[in-house]
């Protein structure tokens, strides 16, 4: 739990200088779409922004000498994705920039996303967890 | 170039925070999500982590007086629409199957995970996706649904 509070402590760390730096918010839904489907002045700091993301990867990896194996065969995996990419732009954020960044500012909208979201990956994990006989993970 | 500096630095605190707190292992989002499981709080202490410094951040910079109050961020829409519902109940569907939101996808993409690859790729054709739906409303005018 100490290592979860540290953690988020930098991530709040991070959209806090996001925001004063480069006047942006800091939700990876929002960075990620834009950077594929918005060509403004803001593409390229949305690309160094991901390429950050993607560098603390490879440290992590390199640090633990570990890869993670999926915890699912690719397909439902891929199908996972879509819904997340699709909900997250036709919603507006994800559990960066509704969670943290816009429950931060106190926003309405996002608390409600929040628990929108929140709400239905709960159950979906109830069913396929507990009711789906098949599902392929445990 | 500064702004590009910030944003890299940025990127790498944010994932740097994912990695150390356990989230870019989808397991432990499942274990959050799973009510009926065994059951881990760790995804409440990230979300209370990050919402302490960010949302202290954004108070400290708003203190004082009104010459201050433009470093706050803009005045957010209470504007609940179908839109905003649906799509956080779609993206939580998905994130409930897999356990990849896209944060967490994108840094563990870079650790060279297959899962995070194929999440982060069907992530991007989910919003491209998106993208011709807004474009074929738009066009056919009826903007009651998706368009904000």
């Amino acid at each position: 739990m100490l290592l979860a509070l540290i953690g988020g402590a930098l991530i709040g760390l991070s959209a806090s200088l996001y925001w004063s730096l480069n006047g942006r918010v800091a939700g990876i839904s929002g960075i990620f779409g834009g950077a594929l489907l918005q060509a403004d002045e803001a593409r390229g700091q949305r690309l160094w922004f991901l390429l950050g993301l993607i560098a603390s990867g490879v440290g992590f990896a390199v640090f633990t000498n570990r890869v993670p194996a999926p915890t699912l065969p690719l397909f439902p995996l891929a199908v996972a994705g879509l819904l997340v990419g699709f909900g997250t732009r036709m919603g507006g954020g994800c559990t960066s920039g509704h969670g943290v960044c816009g429950l931060s500012r106190l926003s309405l909208r996002s608390l409600v996303a929040v628990l929108t979201f929140m709400s239905t990956a709960a159950i979906t994990v109830f069913i396929v967890r507990h009711v789906l006989e098949w599902w392929p993970a445990r | 170039m500064k702004a590009m500096l910030s944003a890299l630095a940025c990127g790498l605190l944010f994932g740097i925070g994912l990695c150390i707190s356990g989230m870019t292992d989808p397991r432990n989002i499942i274990a959050f999500l799973d009510l009926g499981g065994r059951w881990s709080p760790n995804l409440a202490g990230v979300m209370f982590g990050a919402i302490a410094v960010h949302l202290s951040w954004l108070r400290w910079l708003a203190r004082g007086d009104q010459a201050n109050q433009c470093s706050l961020p803009p005045a957010n829409s209470k504007h609940i629409d179908r839109a905003l519902i649906g799509g956080a109940a779609l993206f939580g569907i998905g994130w409930g199957v897999s356990g990849y939101c896209p944060g967490p996808a994108i840094v563990a993409l870079g650790s060279g995970s297959l899962g995070a690859f194929v999440s982060v790729l069907a992530m991007a054709a989910g919003m491209i996706l998106n993208e011709g739906v807004r474009w074929m409303i738009k066009r056919s005018g009826k903007r009651s649904l998706v368009v904000r």
